[in-house]
């Protein structure tokens, strides 16, 4: 028995590690764009709401925590207190995907995703953006530089992407996972299947406490 | 006698399940929820600290302060919200062995980037 739960254990580990090398790909790709376009990564940044950027990063801090009681309760057996840490574990992911989907609709409004409509008007221009620029003062940036804008907004929308669709997937098993708890199924000394969940989750925790610094604090004095 | 038998054989058949069980619990340490609620909180003023050292004028220990914060709080998570530091050494291993497998690919990766317009720019 013992070697069986190491070997799940083990198994999760690998896989994470797997997720790992894959976000790293992505790491690795923003830090040596942002080396080579620094002042276009320093006006993307600021279009970042740093509030909202906060908020989502206290909303899956505290959602790991809930998911870390959650696992507790099913190592003591309390199915009411399991219940409860899953559907607030739940709830906390979509808080999180919701004020995510927020920031996504205020770059669509601005035309600053990737691609034929993307607008430079905010970086070559940056008092036509009163709300940024009442904030950090930028310069404007010289076209070309201003160009590779785009590449910041790309680099963000594919690892913020990347890890909302795991944020997405990780809801979506935690709705199975309070059904089948309700029926008391990792209530009964079976918690390989929690615990492994948990494993995940706290993953894509890290994943997060990473994007955060990176993509929204690159420079936020004006 | 024969009831007795039977009786025995039923008690042992219990005994292993016990034993079982105590295997079970002795592998699997129960981290307590006043740990969770100390590392939650750390988490969370770390946050702060991030959002604020990146309003400060430090040029490019800017970066290197917020990334320090960052690995803390991931070694944080790792090791207690994921249990690592109660883990067994297979675990350890496992996990110590990716983040070096990680780091030099990243680092081998960006030695070559960083270096190979030298002096060019």
């Amino acid at each position: 028995m013992g070697q069986q739960v190491d070997a799940t254990g083990f198994a999760m580990w690998l896989f994470l590690l797997t997720e790992i090398m894959f976000f790293g790909g992505l790491f690795t790709a923003y830090l040596i764009y942002r080396n080579w376009y620094y002042p276009a990564f320093v006006a993307g940044s600021h279009q970042l709401d740093i509030i909202w950027g906060t908020a989502n990063t206290a909303v899956l801090i505290t959602s790991s925590f809930t998911m870390a009681m959650g696992v507790w309760c099913a190592e003591t057996r309390r199915k009411g207190g399991l219940l409860l840490c899953l559907c607030l574990t739940l709830f906390l992911g979509l808080v999180f995907l919701g004020i995510k989907s927020i920031e996504y609709g205020e770059k669509i409004e601005k035309h600053h995703v990737p691609g034929f409509h993307y607008s430079l008007k905010s970086f070559t221009d940056p008092e036509s953006d009163p709300q940024i620029y009442k904030m950090y003062h930028d310069k404007p940036l010289p076209l070309d530089m201003a160009r590779h804008t785009e590449m910041y907004f790309g680099l963000y929308f594919a690892m913020t992407g990347m890890h909302a669709l795991h944020m997405i997937i990780g809801c979506a098993i935690l709705v199975y996972m309070v059904f089948r708890a309700q029926a008391g199924a990792y209530t009964t000394g079976h918690v390989t299947f929690v615990e492994n969940f948990g494993l995940y989750w706290h993953f894509v925790d890290i994943i997060w406490i990473f994007l955060f610094p990176l993509l929204y604090l690159i420079s936020r004095h004006g | 006698m024969a009831k007795d038998m039977q009786m025995n054989a039923h008690q042992e058949h219990e005994n292993e399940q016990d034993d079982d069980r105590a295997a079970l619990e002795e592998h699997r340490h129960v981290v307590p929820p006043r740990i969770y609620l100390i590392v939650g909180t750390t988490l969370l003023i770390f946050t702060a600290l991030t959002v604020w050292a990146s309003y400060l004028e430090l040029g490019v220990f800017n970066p290197i302060i917020a990334l320090f914060i960052a690995c803390v709080k991931a070694t944080i998570v790792v090791l207690f919200f994921m249990h690592v530091k109660y883990s067994t050494k297979l675990t350890k291993l496992t996990v110590g062995a990716g983040l070096f497998t990680f780091l030099t690919l990243i680092g081998m990766t960006l030695a070559d980037y960083f270096t190979r317009a030298w002096g060019r720019w």
